[in-house]
């Protein structure tokens, strides 16, 4: 879990941490799209030194990212091998029949590894700038206009928001049912693949069990506050666009303006 | 007087196949502005007649009304609204992400406006002095601070009746008497009226009245002096026990109950 850099919240009091989750959401979705804009080593040359100016500004230190990018090292070496070895064109370095190293292959490569690496980054600026709660009301705040399609938004706004709120209720449940298990005897991690699925079955089962039982009386204690779904609510956590946010986004679209100007040369 | 709560006859019972019923017939009124405890040892339906009463179950018979609105599928919104009920587990029913939004949980869903709601909050956090904590998630409050959370919570939403299904059981000592002790005052200056289910004496001593339950039925009730006095079987409070110490040792002791501060008074003279 501590391996999982992505959908963390580092706290913080930086200039990217004031700003609404709206606009960060939005910024992060429309960096993905922009980055497909950049096809020459000098626009990624701006990319690069705009996500790393963006990750020092949320004041989170630079080990941080690289974890972030370590689970994934595996895909992103793949994909950028697969580039590497099988494109053609430009001057070729090695030719064994379907596996060449050419030059296109070479930058291509480069491109899709910065590609990867950058979109991590960026993403992960958003989610250690954004408390997880925060990001749900953005996303709500979103996806409100899908009301109009009756796609129940806030209920799901708030399914998400109570799963985020039990998530270390469930964790240490599991802890303390994986010590319940243990003073009976049990060893986790040991023995075949098999064995070891089989002394999961002890953990999942009371899991299981006191999650419904939970869910149960949160059910009733909603209901008892006057909860009730598909009725009209307000929100206690407001969300505020500033001059900042739409500053922001504005940055973004210059970012994507220039990246344009400099495909078309 | 106005009666506030009407419970007639109410009969419920849990499971079909067992014969005995989790409540059989019971029937008792609270007047507004009165503190009623229900007291009962364990699987007495305590706590399946505080769900009946919000409309969380339906009873098989009976008919229970609030301020005159008799309870019904439909009409369960609006009595809920005036009774707010806190239950004995405060974790699950901690809906909110930080303390100010779960006590801002109810009154979202009557649609406030923010400003209003602000208030609200502010005040209710007040009461049972959590203000400090408004910013905290769960995870970092001991469960009687969720339990002054969940109180607040129900008190935001200004109930006519405030029931407490062993809300108290997490608390230690010292934050018990103060809460009491916010409540003792609401009752006064809000003309709040509290049903609270307990198994504490103390809760049970600052009640104006007794109910207690045995096997789904009203066994006896009145005056927390006439149920000390009576039921030799519950723990009474630390005075009365006293009073019964030195009463079995042979000294000359008064033949009523007597509060703590009465008992001083009295071993001083």
């Amino acid at each position: 879990m501590n391996k999982l850099i992505l959908g963390r919240y580092f706290p913080g009091d930086s200039w990217l941490h004031r700003l609404d989750p709206r606009s960060k959401l939005i910024a992060g979705v429309a960096f993905i799209f922009i980055i497909f804009l950049a096809d020459s080593l000098q626009a990624f040359a701006l990319l690069w030194v705009f996500t790393l100016f963006v990750m020092r500004l949320s004041g989170v230190g630079f080990r941080t990212y690289v974890r972030g990018v370590r689970p994934l090292i595996w895909l992103i070496l793949f994909a950028t091998l697969m580039q590497m070895l099988f494109r053609t064109g430009g001057a070729t370095f090695v030719d064994w029949g379907p596996i060449t190293i050419s030059e296109y292959g070479i930058i291509n490569g480069f491109y899709v590894f910065c590609r990867f690496v950058l979109i991590i980054f960026f993403s992960t600026v958003v989610t250690l700038t954004t408390k997880p709660i925060d990001l749900t009301d953005g996303i709500g705040s979103l996806l409100r206009p899908l009301r109009k399609l009756k796609v129940p938004v806030d209920e799901l706004a708030l399914m998400l928001s109570i799963s985020l709120r039990f998530i270390p209720n469930l964790m240490d449940e599991t802890q303390r049912i994986m010590d319940a298990q243990r003073a009976r005897g049990t060893q986790f991690g040991e023995g075949s693949l098999i064995q070891q699925m089989k002394t999961l079955v002890p953990i999942f089962l009371p899991l299981f069990a006191s999650s419904l039982n939970r869910a149960e009386d949160m059910a009733n204690a909603m209901e008892v506050r006057g909860y009730q779904s598909g009725t009209k609510r307000s929100t206690f956590r407001q969300l505020s666009w500033k001059r900042i946010d739409t500053a922001s986004l504005f940055i973004m679209v210059v970012l994507a303006g220039v990246l344009l100007v400099v495909r078309t040369i | 007087m106005v009666q506030q709560l009407e419970v007639e006859n109410l009969t419920f019972q849990h499971d079909q196949r067992l014969n005995s019923k989790t409540l059989s017939n019971v029937s008792f009124t609270v007047q507004k502005g009165e503190w009623l405890a229900i007291i009962g040892h364990n699987g007495s339906g305590k706590s399946t007649l505080a769900q009946l009463l919000v409309g969380l179950l339906v009873p098989e018979n009976g008919q229970i009304s609030a301020d005159g609105l008799i309870m019904t599928e439909d009409t369960k919104w609006e009595i809920r609204r005036k009774i707010g009920l806190v239950f004995q587990n405060p974790e699950n029913q901690f809906i909110g992400s930080t303390v100010q939004d779960d006590v801002a949980f109810g009154l979202e869903n009557l649609n406030m406006s923010y400003n209003e709601m602000k208030i609200r909050v502010d005040e209710a956090l007040e009461m049972v002095n959590m203000t400090r904590f408004r910013f905290h998630e769960p995870t970092n409050l001991s469960g009687g601070q969720m339990q002054r959370v969940a109180i607040a919570g129900a008190l935001a939403l200004k109930p006519s009746i405030l029931l407490l299904d062993e809300a108290f059981v997490m608390l230690d000592p010292l934050s018990r008497k103060d809460l009491l002790e916010t409540l003792e005052n609401l009752k006064i200056t809000e003309d709040l009226t509290i049903i609270s289910i307990t198994h504490d004496v103390n809760e049970t001593a600052v009640s104006d009245r007794v109910l207690v339950m045995e096997s789904g039925e009203v066994v006896n009730s009145g005056s927390p002096e006439e149920i000390f006095l009576a039921e030799q079987a519950i723990d009474p409070p630390f005075a009365e026990q006293l009073r019964r110490d030195l009463m079995a040792k042979g000294r000359s002791v008064p033949e009523t109950y007597m509060t703590e501060r009465e008992m001083l008074g009295w071993l001083c003279k």
